[in-house]
This record gives C-alpha cells, sequence and structure tokens, in this order.
C-alpha cells in the first residue's frame, strides 16, 4: 500500500520532470502521450486505493520525518480515508480528461512550449494530490503552495502577453494573502498543541487543550486561507482574470481541483469548525454573499469564459454555504458534481474557442447548435446539471445544500434560491447565444467552423455522462436512495445527518428550486435565442458589466495607496534618510581623518608629547582606584 | 628610611627625564634624559623590593618576597647598556652624515 500511495503521487512528478528537462528533446507526441499516460496511470492508483478503503478502511503511511525535534515532530505522512480518496478519483479523473483534451487543444504550440505546458500541468496534479494525500496540516501546505505556484505559472503560460502575466500575478498574490492565515493557523496550532497531524489535532484530548477563542481564531485563520484559494469575498478577483490561461487550465484549475482545495481542508477539519458557531456564521454568510456577488457579475459578461469563472466563484460560495451551515457531505458533493460540469463546462467553452479562432465573446457567436454537435450537446448537458435541474447532477448537491441551509436559517435558503435562479438564467444566457440563433460572427470565422478533434470530444462525452449521472452516489432519502456518499463519509464527518424536516417540506423545497430554475431558463432562452446584440447598457447593467467596480475598488483602496507610499519612502526615506546616512558617515570620516591627519607635523618632539599625556591620561584613569589609592597613602604616611 | 622618599626621588629623576626629552633637541641630552628615566625606574624597585623583603621577613625568617624585582633591575641594566650602544651609535652615524646631532634635522623623512 506504502509503495502504491506513493507511486500517485511520484507518476506525475515523473511526467514533470520528463517533460520539463526533455522540452527541447521529445516530440509532441511523445510528451503528449507521456503526459496524459502518467496521470491516466496515477488514476488507475488511485482507484485501487479507493477500492482499498472501501474494503479495509483508511490507511496512514509513514514515510520519513520531516521534521523531528524535541517539541515538535511533522512526519512526512500520507493518508488515504474516504475523503481523500474520493478527492484522489476527482483530481486524477478529471485530472486526465483534461489532459487529454490539451493534447489536441494545445496542437498549435511549439513542442518546447508544449512540452512546458504538460510539465507545469503534471506538476500541478502533483501538488494536488500532495494536498490531499498529507496527513497533516504542514504536508498539504506544501501542496497549498504547490499550486498555487502551478496557477501562477499557467495562468502566465502566454508569458509574452502583458496582460496575463499580470493576471498571474495577481492570482499569486491574492493567494499569498489567504495562504498567510492558513500559516498562521498553523503556526497558531503548533504553538498550543505542538502537533499538526490529523490525528492528534482533532481528538478530544487536544480539543480540551484549546480555549473557545483559539478555535474561533483558528478556524477563522483557516478560513482565510481558503478564502484565497477558493476565492470568496474578499480575495475572489483573481479567479475570473485566471481565465488568461489556456482553457484546459482554467479547467482543471480553476474549476476542478484548485479552487477546491479550500473546501477540502474545512472538510477536514471539521472538528474545529464546528466547535466554533461564530466562525460557521461567518463563512455562510461569506459564502452565500460570494454565490449572490458572482452569480449578478456573471449574468452581464460576454466573455464566455468569464461567465464561467463567476459561475465558479458563486458555485464556490454554495459549497462555502454548505460547510457553514454544517452540511459537510453536500459540500463534498457539491465538488465532485462541480468537478464533472464545470469542468465539461470549461473544456466545451475550449471547443467552442477552438472552433471560432480564439473568438471568446459570445456576442459574436450562435448559431454554432448544428456545426458543433457533440459540444452542443454535452454542453447543454452541463447547462442543466448546473443549474439544479433533476435528475442532473447539480440538483442533487445544490439542493442537499439548500435543505440543510433552510434548516440553519431560511434566509440562507431563500438567498440561495435566488441564487440559484441567477445560475440558470446567465448559463442559459450563454448557451442560448452561443448555440442557438443566427451565427454573427465573420464570414471567415463562418467558413472554418468545425467540430473539434476526439480527442477533445472524448472527454466532454465522458464529462457529460457524469455530469449526468453523479448525483446517483448522494439521492436523499426521501427520493428512496440511500445517500450513498454520506454513509461513506460517515468517519470523517460523523453520522449521516437525519433531516428534522417534515418530507412534504422537502419536497416543497426541491419543487420550488427546481420551478424557479426551470423559469429562469425559459425566461433566458427566450430572451437570448433571438438576440443579436446587447441591449444598450442601464445603469445596473453597467454596475454588474463592471464587476461592481471591485476591482476598481481594491486599486483604490489597497494598490494605489501602496503604490504611493512606495513612492514616498523611494523618494523621501530612502534618498535621505538612508542615503543620508550612508553618504553621512563616508563624509564624517573623510572630514575627521583631514583633521587628524594634522597631527602627524614629522616633529619627533610632538609624537613623544602625546606618548606622555595618553599614559599620563592612562594612569588617572586606570589608577584612579580605591583600593590603589588608598595603597600610596598607606606607603607614604 | 621612609618609603616615600625614595618615591618622591624617583619620581623627580623620572619627571626630570621626561622632561628633557619633551624640550631638548640635542640627541645626546635626549639620549641621557632616557637613561635618566630607566634608572629613576631602577631606584624605585630596587626601593620597593628592599620593603616588601622586610615585610616577608617579618612574617617568616626564611622569606624571600620582593626579591625578583631586584633581578629585573639587573636586566634593566643590561638592557641599557646594549642599548646605549646601539644608541651611540646612531648618533656617531648621524653625526657623520649630517653633521648634527639635532634630532629635528631628522625630520625629512617627512614628504
Amino acid at each position: 500500500m506504502k509503495v502504491i500511495i506513493a507511486f500517485i503521487l511520484l507518476w506525475p512528478l515523473a511526467g514533470f520532470l520528463f517533460n520539463g528537462l526533455g522540452r527541447n528533446f521529445w516530440s509532441k507526441k511523445i510528451i503528449a502521450y507521456k503526459a496524459t499516460g502518467y496521470i491516466v496511470a496515477s488514476f488507475i492508483l488511485s482507484v485501487f486505493a479507493f477500492m482499498n478503503v472501501q474494503e479495509y478502511g483508511a490507511v496512514t503511511v509513514h514515510y520519513f520525518d520531516f521534521i523531528n525535534t524535541a517539541t515538535l515532530k511533522i512526519p512526512f505522512d500520507f493518508k488515504v480515508d474516504a475523503l481523500s480518496s474520493l478527492f484522489l478519483l476527482v483530481i486524477t479523473g478529471v485530472g486526465s480528461l483534461i489532459h487529454l483534451y490539451s493534447t489536441a487543444y494545445m496542437k498549435e504550440e511549439t513542442a518546447p512550449h508544449y512540452a512546458r505546458y504538460f510539465a507545469y500541468l503534471n506538476l500541478f496534479i502533483f501538488s494536488m494530490l500532495l494536498l490531499v494525500l498529507g496527513d497533516n496540516f504542514v504536508v498539504m501546505f506544501i501542496g497549498w503552495e504547490g499550486v498555487g505556484l502551478c496557477s501562477y505559472l499557467l495562468i502566465g503560460y502566454w508569458f509574452t502577453n502583458g496582460n496575463y502575466n499580470a493576471a498571474a500575478k495577481k492570482a499569486f498574490v491574492m493567494n499569498r494573502i489567504g495562504d498567510l492565515g492558513f500559516l498562521l493557523a498553523i503556526f497558531w496550532m503548533v504553538v498550543k498543541l505542538g502537533t499538526v497531524s490529523y490525528g492528534d489535532v482533532f481528538t478530544e484530548a487536544s480539543l480540551a487543550k484549546l480555549s473557545s477563542t483559539d478555535i474561533t481564531a483558528i478556524t477563522l485563520l483557516l478560513f482565510v486561507g481558503a478564502m484565497g484559494k477558493s476565492a470568496q469575498i474578499p480575495l475572489y478577483t483573481w479567479l475570473p482574470d485566471a481565465m488568461a490561461g489556456p482553457t484546459p487550465v482554467s479547467a482543471l484549475i480553476h474549476a476542478a481541483t484548485m479552487v477546491t482545495a479550500g473546501i477540502y481542508m474545512i472538510t477536514r477539519s471539521n472538528v474545529l469548525f464546528s466547535h466554533s458557531e461564530c466562525t460557521q456564521t461567518v463563512i455562510a454568510i461569506i459564502g452565500i454573499s460570494t454565490a449572490l456577488l458572482a452569480a449578478t457579475i456573471a449574468i452581464k459578461q460576454n466573455d464566455i469564459k468569464k461567465v464561467l469563472a463567476y459561475s465558479t466563484v458563486s458555485q464556490l460560495g454554495y459549497m462555502f454555504l454548505g460547510l457553514g451551515v454544517g452540511a459537510y457531505t453536500g459540500a463534498v458533493f457539491h465538488v465532485i458534481t462541480h468537478a464533472f460540469f464545470k469542468a465539461l463546462l470549461f473544456l466545451g467553452a475550449g471547443s467552442v474557442i477552438h472552433a471560432m479562432h480564439h473568438e471568446q465573446d459570445i456576442q459574436k457567436m450562435g448559431g454554432l447548435k448544428s456545426k458543433l454537435p457533440i459540444t452542443h450537446l454535452t454542453f447543454l448537458i452541463g447547462c442543466i446539471a448546473i443549474a439544479g435541474i433533476p435528475p442532473f447532477s447539480g440538483f442533487f448537491s445544490k439542493d442537499e445544500i439548500l435543505t440543510a441551509a433552510y434548516e440553519k436559517n431560511p434566509i440562507y435558503y431563500y438567498l440561495g434560491i435566488l441564487g440559484a435562479a441567477m445560475t440558470a438564467f446567465y448559463m442559459f444566457r450563454l448557451y442560448a447565444s452561443t448555440f442557438l440563433g443566427k451565427f454573427r460572427g465573420t464570414d471567415d470565422q463562418a467558413h472554418h467552423l468545425h467540430e473539434s478533434p476526439i480527442a477533445m470530444t472524448l472527454p466532454l462525452i465522458l464529462l457529460a455522462i457524469a455530469s449526468a449521472i453523479a448525483g446517483a452516489i448522494g439521492v436523499p432519502e426521501i427520493m428512496g436512495g440511500h445517500h450513498w456518499l454520506a454513509s461513506h463519509l460517515t468517519a470523517i464527518v460523523g453520522a449521516p445527518h437525519t433531516s428534522h424536516l417534515a418530507p412534504t417540506t422537502e419536497w416543497m423545497l426541491m419543487g420550488i428550486s427546481v420551478s424557479i430554475a426551470i423559469i429562469a431558463v425559459i425566461i433566458a432562452i427566450s430572451i437570448y435565442r433571438k438576440k443579436t446584440e446587447e441591449e444598450p447598457q442601464t445603469a445596473l447593467g453597467k454596475f454588474l458589466y463592471n464587476k461592481w467596480y471591485v476591482d476598481e475598488l481594491y486599486d483604490a483602496v489597497m494598490v494605489r495607496p501602496l503604490d504611493k507610499l512606495a513612492a514616498f519612502l523611494k523618494n523621501t526615506i530612502e534618498k535621505n534618510v538612508i542615503d543620508g546616512a550612508v553618504n553621512g558617515t563616508g563624509k564624517m570620516v573623510q572630514y575627521g581623518s583631514r583633521q587628524i591627519r594634522l597631527m602627524q607635523s614629522g616633529q619627533v618632539g610632538y609624537y613623544i608629547l602625546f606618548m606622555v599625556l595618553s599614559i599620563i591620561l592612562l594612569f588617572v584613569l586606570w589608577f584612579n582606584d580605591a583600593t590603589i589609592l588608598r595603597f600610596f597613602y598607606k606607603l607614604t604616611h | 628610611m621612609p618609603i616615600h622618599y625614595y618615591i618622591y626621588l624617583s619620581l623627580a629623576l623620572f619627571c626630570i627625564g621626561v622632561t628633557g626629552v619633551l624640550t631638548r633637541r640635542n640627541a645626546i641630552i635626549v639620549f641621557m634624559c632616557i637613561e635618566l628615566m630607566l634608572n629613576a625606574v631602577n631606584l624605585l624597585l630596587v626601593a620597593f623590593s628592599k620593603m616588601f623583603y622586610g615585610f616577608g621577613l617579618a612574617e617568616s625568617p626564611n622569606s624571600i618576597v620582593g626579591i625578583d624585582a631586584q633581578i629585573f633591575v639587573f636586566f634593566i641594566m643590561v638592557v641599557a647598556a646594549a642599548e646605549v650602544s646601539v644608541g651611540l651609535a646612531i648618533i656617531v652615524m648621524m653625526y657623520r652624515n649630517t653633521h648634527s646631532v639635532d634630532i629635528n634635522f631628522l625630520n625629512r623623512l617627512k614628504n
């Protein structure tokens, strides 16, 4: 088992080294086969590990001691249990499909860049697996930083474009802000508990050592980390900008895996979070606000990838709402279904962009239904899934979160329904303006429209199937299911939650959310199927189109004052104070030596005089001591 | 005789020596003043040696406390004699070269 778990990680690492070091030697074919093959190998091993967990329960394997001192021991351990094995499957499964897709999507790149792309992708999978597999917060943090680095590298993949580099830097800096919170939480745990291993931290004995303030502080700091990685208010603005990277990267990193790291981390530490009412409320409020804010922005975006990006932020908000109301299973469920349908949507968008020759504006698309049949059908399935229409997967997971929210506080539920309606609306706005109606692009584009190659459509088909049926792992009891996922995760998040709501209420809640979603879908399609031009911008429309001016706000509140401060420090402090001190020292030494030089006159007599005077001074200073003076006094009297 | 007579005497000799070195320009006189300082120190050493020896005898008849100072004195004398020979030789050479024994005349190394 130890070897198998190690190889789940080592295959992607091998792929990274192979492609990274050999980027100038291998042909594109070899690069593509190797990179995809390693991830598939990792997926097969993950399946094996998953089966093993099903059969024999959780496994913890020890490799070596990462830090070993008298007071602090951090082992380099991996843990494969119900939660991490699920994430392993999602990461390597969706990851393999995206690798396969990338082999065709990135075909236009030259071989060295092609290899660089796959090396980054493999390194990303490696980091993500490390994050998920670690048995303590430090190993998780290593992976956590790794995915941050890889997302920086991949967003800035086309590094000759200045805007893309800016987006990459933005993502990195935003993530770093969150990482600081995570790091502080780790330090806090080390100070208070002296350990960071899950097995030690989440015990009653450890919890007894922590005051409620400690728990609230640690969980809030962990949540700050999750905020950065999982794009929640206020650290979400990097995610939409991260669409600068190649589309498969958006699918892999910014939809299916990396952004779910925060949810994984909070679910992993649910024991701590459940002990802090305050943190849970904060998480729920931030989650639902993010869900609503991002949904409103998504309604007015015209870039196909931006819509999907904001939709990701919004769906992450739902997941955090789930975490905040204690529906950990629901959140993980939504992570899994979201991984499928969001990867599907992004890859579908990639297929559209590919067909349109890198046109991303949905106003210039339309009528692609007949030209791209497979893309169209799979994209439609993705849209239905995310809109929450049964029996597609999104319905089950979203409904579970919303039901739990209703139990906690109906306001969450109503806001959640509002967000769900907007989700359905903007997704079908996107669908209708892309695939329905008349083609609005140039003749040249129309001439070249073509369905994507099999390497791109196959992942779409597989993901569409997964999006359609993934809900089966969590069919709620009132529908006659037995919620496999909840019983699977019992060891991590406690016994399956038994609902206090009457079955009629639950049916009603479902009915409301589904009917609202369907109404929103119908409205969206009827508005946008015929529309050739976006309507003139109203004030609200402009406000939403400009993303609530949040970027401008951050610019004004944080960036510009910091720039000003830096300019002040550079021009005033640096030039006058620091340079002044440095140059002043030099000048003082020069002046002093010029004066002292005069003493060296060449007259021997003066030298001796100075000697004598100095000796007298020395005597006065040294022998001006009571005992010696008393001794001489005694001698002479 | 009380010790402080010796102290005053050697202090006076030493000060004369210092003053001579500082004020005179004749190399030979400067040289003699240096000898004067050395001998002032010698005198003091011998005086203290004698005094401590006396204290030691009062404690125990076999005491040899203080006699090491007299050994120093002999060393100083030997070194002084060697120094005199070297010093005088330098002064002779100096006179041969410059026809003067003025020490300030030798500051020509400056510049």
